[in-house]
């Protein structure tokens, strides 16, 4: 299962930093004279960095905000407050010439390989457009070898290039993503859900694929996932997000094996175990509720409403992030005044 | 493909030869005939009458008549009007096809001139205050009548700045000008109402395809918003646009016979509407039939466009 093997080869220097990111989508009512009613805080504070060659895992329930910080690193939108440090530039701010080169170096891979695939476009126009639109190949015989290429390192035929996304299965698609990915060899890969929409054989394949990549082209990964064994595996630190906030961060193998904060603990306990005669034994931890809105969350920890440890400073204040061991970041009062 | 054209134009055949026969079936079902409303008050005996209508067929029963028309078609001979001259159908049809096919070729283009633009910005720029007027605009659009639009512009342009002409119709044989110029203000009055409707199609059609995640691939590819709008995403957004435009071009075709008159074009819609009050049975026969082959090619058309535009439609 622990197969994180280039582990010795993460830089000091992070590759990418993210500071206080928040984002917030106006709520609106009324057709012409638009009034803000609310805000949806989809991100509300969220600071991490990611080290060179590492693989950060950001897990958390739907709606939690994962999808929406892979969007603001991406690009695809733009936070409504914090910065994102790419390579010691900061991202938000950049120039046209700028963000040509960010998009070089930055690539996604996304959920679902039906619909992130253009249908009218053949694979070798999906894997082939982004070396010419950044001018790394124009030459027609040339392009088409690159792409070759492209598809045999991710394990495709390179026939395929003359088909269409609806002639391939969803594990194809899903290679196919990881060419066009790939095809200007970026430092860094936002792979959003990059599994979840597979069948689980075809997860175990694709999974394998990434980590072969990240190994042969020292790429960096944030993998945005919920399925919390395949995070594990790829990833090597976690980051648990609930309601926009950042709940615990660590290595992938202390936030599995010792989590600290109560919603990691119950996030764990809700996998089941594979064997009955453990999964009898061990102990259960139902969360109460329901996730509140994101609309109107709860004053204090945005988790003391559903969690059996709350104090009374729960809530009252946003819980700041401690550390209460070397590397391992939790927000939760209750687990600070035990330390 | 060819295969299945082949097999579509069989299907077409049939859809016109039964248009055809309800057509022949129908006119002589309504009250009325075409001596009586030809010799109305020419106080002519009923023994004119019955010469007449023995030189016309009209005495034989149904099925002869019926027999006679459909050998007659298939020949190519629509027959010949009863009225006057007695023109054959085939040449009214000649002289008048054409005025129709320039008006709704015309009113199309200016379609789609105003609907692409306008639906595409609305869907970029969504709940903007461009989108908000266009929205307007498109209601508005699509709740002046047409023949009323085409009044309002003789007014303006012809009657009062007199920069064009308010009536008639110039063949493009007599140039290019003279053919346009007679027909700018008809296709703008057509043309607008339709440009609404494909308009809001585009709209929708395009936020549709705005929010698939390879829009999303797209942009993270470094693509500029020109490239990801036309080649990414409009193309996309056509299916249903192309199925709105081949209806609203086959209606064209007999739809605008109002605006026709307004601006005294004497296209099909015009010599429709005269054949079915004289109850000139070989002029109504011929028409229709002919609107019927426009509509079923048009529909044809809209069909083999589907599978160009979108490469997961493949015919058998």
């Amino acid at each position: 299962m622990q197969t994180r093997s280039n582990e010795s080869s993460i830089g000091a220097a992070p590759l990418l930093d993210v500071r206080d990111l928040k984002k917030h989508f106006p709520v609106t009512r009324g057709f012409l004279l638009q009034r803000e009613i609310g805000r949806v805080k989809a991100v509300d504070g969220v600071s991490f960095h990611i080290a060179r060659g590492e693989t950060l895992g950001l897990v958390g329930e739907s709606g939690c905000g994962k999808t929406t910080i892979g969007r603001c690193i991406l690009k695809l939108m733009d936070p409504t407050d914090g910065s994102i440090v790419f390579d010691g530039e900061d991202v938000t701010s950049l120039d046209r010439q700028g963000m040509r080169a960010f998009r070089r170096r930055v690539q996604a891979i996304f959920q679902d390989p039906y619909s992130s695939l253009n249908p009218r476009m053949k694979v070798h126009e999906i894997v082939g457009e982004p070396l010419w639109i950044h001018g790394e190949e124009r030459n027609g015989a040339a392009l088409a070898r690159r792409v070759a290429e492209l598809l045999e390192v991710c394990g495709l035929p390179r026939q395929l290039a003359d088909r269409y996304p609806h002639e391939m299965s969803g594990g194809q698609r899903q290679r196919v993503g990881i060419a066009r990915a790939l095809a200007l060899k970026p430092d860094f890969i936002v792979c959003d859900e990059a599994v979840s929409a597979l069948d689980v054989s075809i997860q175990a394949q694709i999974i394998n694929l990434l980590e072969d990549l990240r190994d042969e082209f020292g790429l960096t990964y944030l993998f945005i996932g919920h399925d919390l064994s395949v995070v594990r595996h790829l990833c090597h630190r976690v980051a648990v997000m609930y309601l926009g906030r950042l709940v615990e961060l660590a290595d992938a193998d202390t936030v599995f094996d010792s989590p600290l904060h109560p919603y990691t603990r119950a996030l764990l306990a809700a996998v089941p175990v594979p064997d009955p005669a453990i999964e009898k034994r061990r102990p259960h931890e139902v969360l109460a509720g329901e996730v509140p809105s994101p609309m109107n969350p709860p004053r204090g920890c945005v988790f003391h409403p559903r969690c059996s440890h709350a104090i009374d400073s729960c809530r009252a204040e946003t819980p700041a992030l401690t550390e209460p061991h070397p590397g391992h970041v939790v927000a939760c009062p209750v687990v600070a005044a035990k330390a | 493909m060819t295969r299945y054209i082949a097999k579509r134009l069989l299907g077409a055949l049939v859809v016109m030869w039964a248009v055809a026969t309800l057509v022949f079936i129908m006119l002589r079902a309504v009250p009325g005939d075409p001596l009586e409303a030809m010799l109305f008050d020419s106080g002519a005996g009923p023994e004119t009458i019955a010469v007449l209508r023995a030189k016309y067929g009209l005495d034989d029963p149904l099925y002869i008549q019926y027999g006679k028309y459909f050998v007659n078609v298939v020949q190519g001979d629509l027959g010949s009007s009863i009225y006057g001259s007695r023109v054959p159908v085939t040449q009214i049809i000649t002289e008048s096809l054409p005025r129709t096919l320039s008006l709704a070729g015309l009113s199309f283009i200016v379609a789609l001139v105003i609907a692409i633009p306008a639906g595409l910005i609305s869907a970029i720029k969504r709940h903007s205050w461009y989108d908000h007027g266009f929205t307007f605009f498109a209601f508005l659009g699509l709740s002046m009548p047409d023949f009323w639009v085409g009044i309002l512009l003789i007014i303006v342009f012809a009657a009062n700045l007199q920069w064009l002409p308010a009536i008639g119709y110039q063949p493009l044989s007599e140039g290019f000008w003279p053919w346009f110029k007679h027909l700018i203000l008809p296709s703008i009055a057509v043309g607008t109402a339709f440009s609404a409707i494909v308009a809001r199609m585009i709209r929708s059609s395009m936020l549709e395809v705005l929010k698939m995640d390879y829009m999303n691939v797209a942009r993270s590819k470094g693509l500029l918003e020109p490239r990801l709008v036309m080649v990414h995403a409009f193309p996309n957004a056509l299916i249903p646009v192309v199925t709105v435009m081949g209806i609203a071009f086959a209606l064209l075709m007999a739809g605008a016979v109002v605006v026709e008159n307004v601006f005294a074009i004497k296209g099909l819609g015009r010599v429709l509407i005269q054949g079915i009050l004289n109850r000139d049975y070989p002029v109504v026969q011929g028409a229709i039939l002919v609107v019927s082959a426009i509509f079923v090619l048009t529909n044809l058309v809209v069909d083999v466009l589907y599978a160009v535009i979108d490469p997961r439609i493949r015919f058998e």
